[in-house]
């Protein structure tokens, strides 16, 4: 019993470390684009578009790190058309959420037809587990170089935000549209900027679950992960370290249910596909109560009021 | 106040009514313009990747409306998009961005689907039966979506990406049962629920093929328009959507109008799914995901989420979707093609929004130098 209870939380060491990956991604951008005071709450099409993209592109050209890039080509590409949209009086970022949503998702699902059933090269990981002589860890510990840039990444990006003048930019717009346009600061552009440049990163999140894990591409492969990950931007209250640990966790609990099927407990299967969904709920229902919360979201946001 | 005051006489002068007039042209052009821009945009698509635009669109057509047949396909289609489109244009009303239609149609429907078991194997007749199953739908739908309105007010939590999340658990739930405790065990390659067999399916309606669906649709709509235009409540919906302080300071039931519209939203869409188990599938099976829910949301955006115009925008779609069939047997275009097109609408649909207010032919001019 204690050996299957060892299995189940290094099967889930392991998930937490390839789940979160695309969670990742997707709320480094979308805190990127929240800080500037705009929400984008269509990075679920991001992530859908950058897959196929990355898919199409390591089998296309053999490579599939140049897949990556074109993922986030893409997702930069859907950004900067929300970024651009939501610059144009009376449009709500809300609606063009979900309209790139639609968008996003429509697309990759008709240019990504062809490619559903040819195999792809896909992204080396390093085996960081070797050493330990226990084969489930050592497979838990094969970790996809994607994981550590979204690492260094965010400890950038939290480092950026307190000490450059970008990052000062990038808070002040967010916190007082007035106060920036008086120290001769284009919000419009500002917010543009980071909202392609969060699309980006979505996109990025994409390519991981295309081209590593699952490692596949097709219309189901994301249900809904760049929106939890939107909401998971909530949760870690805007700071893109909080924003990593928050997507760890979400990574373990969705890797419960695959986790307990390895062992052999495969009943409740479909309500462990549901967990991360109630989780995020539950995880919502508590930090909008939180006074810490209203304390730290950027004053320009709409999603909060 | 100069301007006001001159409005005012223009609108006088041109017989009171005009601003209303031009209100309402603006209401029809803005949203038809945004259908011909898309469809020029999706045409210049389809060029580019060497399709011709001419046939899709006539294709369109024939599929759409080309033959009576085709006609009953389409109003077919167009019965659950009015209903989910109604799901979505009340909470906006009160300002509510609920997309979880889509959740409430499949919980909708595999609930009258469950509780049709023991019914249907008891033999119940179905003029009892179907009442029972409508009325757990509709139930089943509302509360759903009514419990996100209650989160929205009592907690604050941002009601567009919860109700997404409860559509993902709606679905989670329907393939828990349907695939464990209540699996037909004769659905082998698809797992149903036991189908309710064809003494208790909805008939089409007289001399037609479509189902009473697109009857109970139109309804809903009318008494839905009267209710959000004509009674208190309703005026006390849109008060609140268009400004939440003021109608708190009015002492406005804030919470539980927020709440009822929300129920509202959810019954519309719990009854689509009931139609589409009792007069589509006969079963609760995954067919229930059909994407009604989420087109539901474009046609109430271009309906500018009037329930009375929610009625013809939905029957357009239901032909677009009844054509996506044949296009991508004549033109050898994957199914996707119809959400490319609806994503490229939904998109130009909300950049048209910019231009509310500032075309000047339907401004109400002062100076009357021009109409």
């Amino acid at each position: 019993m204690d050996n299957a209870v060892l299995t189940v939380l290094i099967a889930m060491l392991g998930g937490a470390i390839r789940v979160s990956t695309p969670f990742m991604f997707v709320a480094l951008g979308e805190t990127l684009t929240e800080k500037s005071g705009r929400i984008n709450l269509g990075l679920e099409g991001n992530l859908v578009l950058g897959a196929m993209v990355a898919y199409a592109t390591s089998y296309l050209t053999g490579n599939p790190w140049l897949g990556v890039l074109a993922a986030g080509v893409s997702g930069l590409f859907l950004g900067a058309l929300h970024g651009y949209i939501c610059k144009l009086p009376k449009v709500n970022d809300i609606a063009v959420g979900i309209a790139m949503m639609s968008f996003g998702t429509g697309l990759a699902f008709f240019f990504g037809k062809p490619f559903i059933q040819p195999q792809a090269p896909r992204l080396d990981a390093i085996p960081l587990g070797d050493w330990t002589g226990n084969p489930a860890l050592a497979q838990a510990l094969q970790v996809n170089p994607l994981f550590f840039v979204g690492i260094v990444l965010a400890i950038f990006m939290a480092w950026a935000f307190r000490n450059t003048r970008w990052g000062l930019i990038v808070r002040m717009t967010g916190d007082s549209a007035a106060s920036a346009r008086a120290m001769g600061v284009s919000v419009d552009l500002v917010r543009f900027l980071a909202t392609a440049a969060g699309g980006f990163l979505a996109g990025i999140g994409g390519a991981f679950l295309s081209l590593y894990y699952p490692g596949i591409w097709n219309q189901g492969l994301s249900s809904g992960q760049g929106l939890m990950a939107v909401a998971l931007v909530i949760f870690a209250r805007w700071d893109p370290i909080r924003a990593i640990f928050a997507a760890l966790f979400f990574g373990a609990a969705g890797a419960i249910g695959p986790s307990l099927q390895a062992v052999g407990i495969t009943q409740g299967y479909y309500f462990f596909n549901a967990a991360p969904y109630i989780l995020t709920l539950v995880i919502m229902i508590i930090s909008a109560g939180s006074k810490t919360a209203a304390r730290e979201v950027p004053g320009e946001l709409s999603i909060t009021k | 106040m100069t301007v006001q005051t001159a409005d005012n006489a223009a609108i006088l002068a041109r017989g009171g009514s005009s601003l209303q007039f031009l209100r309402l042209a603006e209401a029809i052009a803005i949203p038809a313009g945004a259908i011909v821009v898309s469809a020029l945009l999706f045409a210049l698509f389809l060029l580019v990747i060497g399709k011709d635009p001419i046939q899709f669109y006539s294709l369109v057509w024939t599929g759409g409306f080309g033959s009576s047949f085709s006609i009953q396909n389409s109003l077919q289609r167009a019965a659950p998009l009015i209903l989910t489109g109604l799901a979505f244009a009340i909470p906006a009303r009160i300002g509510l961005t609920m997309i979880g239609g889509e959740g409430a149609l499949v919980l909708g429907g595999f609930a009258s689907a469950a509780i049709a078991i023991p019914l249907v194997t008891n033999g119940v007749p179905p003029l009892v039966t179907l009442p029972i199953m409508a009325l757990t739908g509709i139930i089943t739908g509302g509360l759903w979506v009514g419990f996100t309105g209650w989160l929205k007010f009592a907690r604050g939590v941002n009601e567009t990406i919860a109700s997404l999340l409860m559509s993902y658990i709606a679905i989670a739930i329907m393939n828990f049962f349907v695939e464990g405790a209540l699996r037909d065990p004769a659905s082998a390659n698809k797992p149903s629920t036991l189908p309710i067999g064809d003494a208790y399916r909805i008939g089409p309606m007289p001399g037609t093929e479509v189902h009473w669906g697109l009857a109970a649709g139109i309804v809903l709509a009318v008494l839905l328009w009267v209710l959000m235009s004509r009674t208190t409540f309703g005026f006390a919906a849109r008060m609140t959507g268009g400004n939440l302080r003021a109608a708190r300071a009015q002492g406005l039931p804030v919470g539980w109008l927020m709440v009822i519209c929300c129920m509202i939203a959810g019954g519309c869409a719990g009854l689509a799914g009931f139609f589409e188990v009792a007069a589509i599938h006969g079963q609760a099976n995954a067919s229930l995901v059909a994407g009604y829910g989420f087109t539901g949301i474009l046609v109430a955006f271009l309906a500018r989420q009037n329930p009375l115009a929610v009625v013809p925008v939905a029957i357009l779609f239901g032909a677009l979707a009844a054509a996506g069939g044949v296009i991508q047997r004549r033109m050898g275009m994957p199914d996707a093609t119809i959400l490319v097109l609806q994503g490229m609408l939904f998109v130009v649909l909300l950049v048209s929004d910019t231009f509310y207010g500032r075309i000047r032919f339907f401004q109400v001019k002062a100076t009357g130098d021009r109409t």
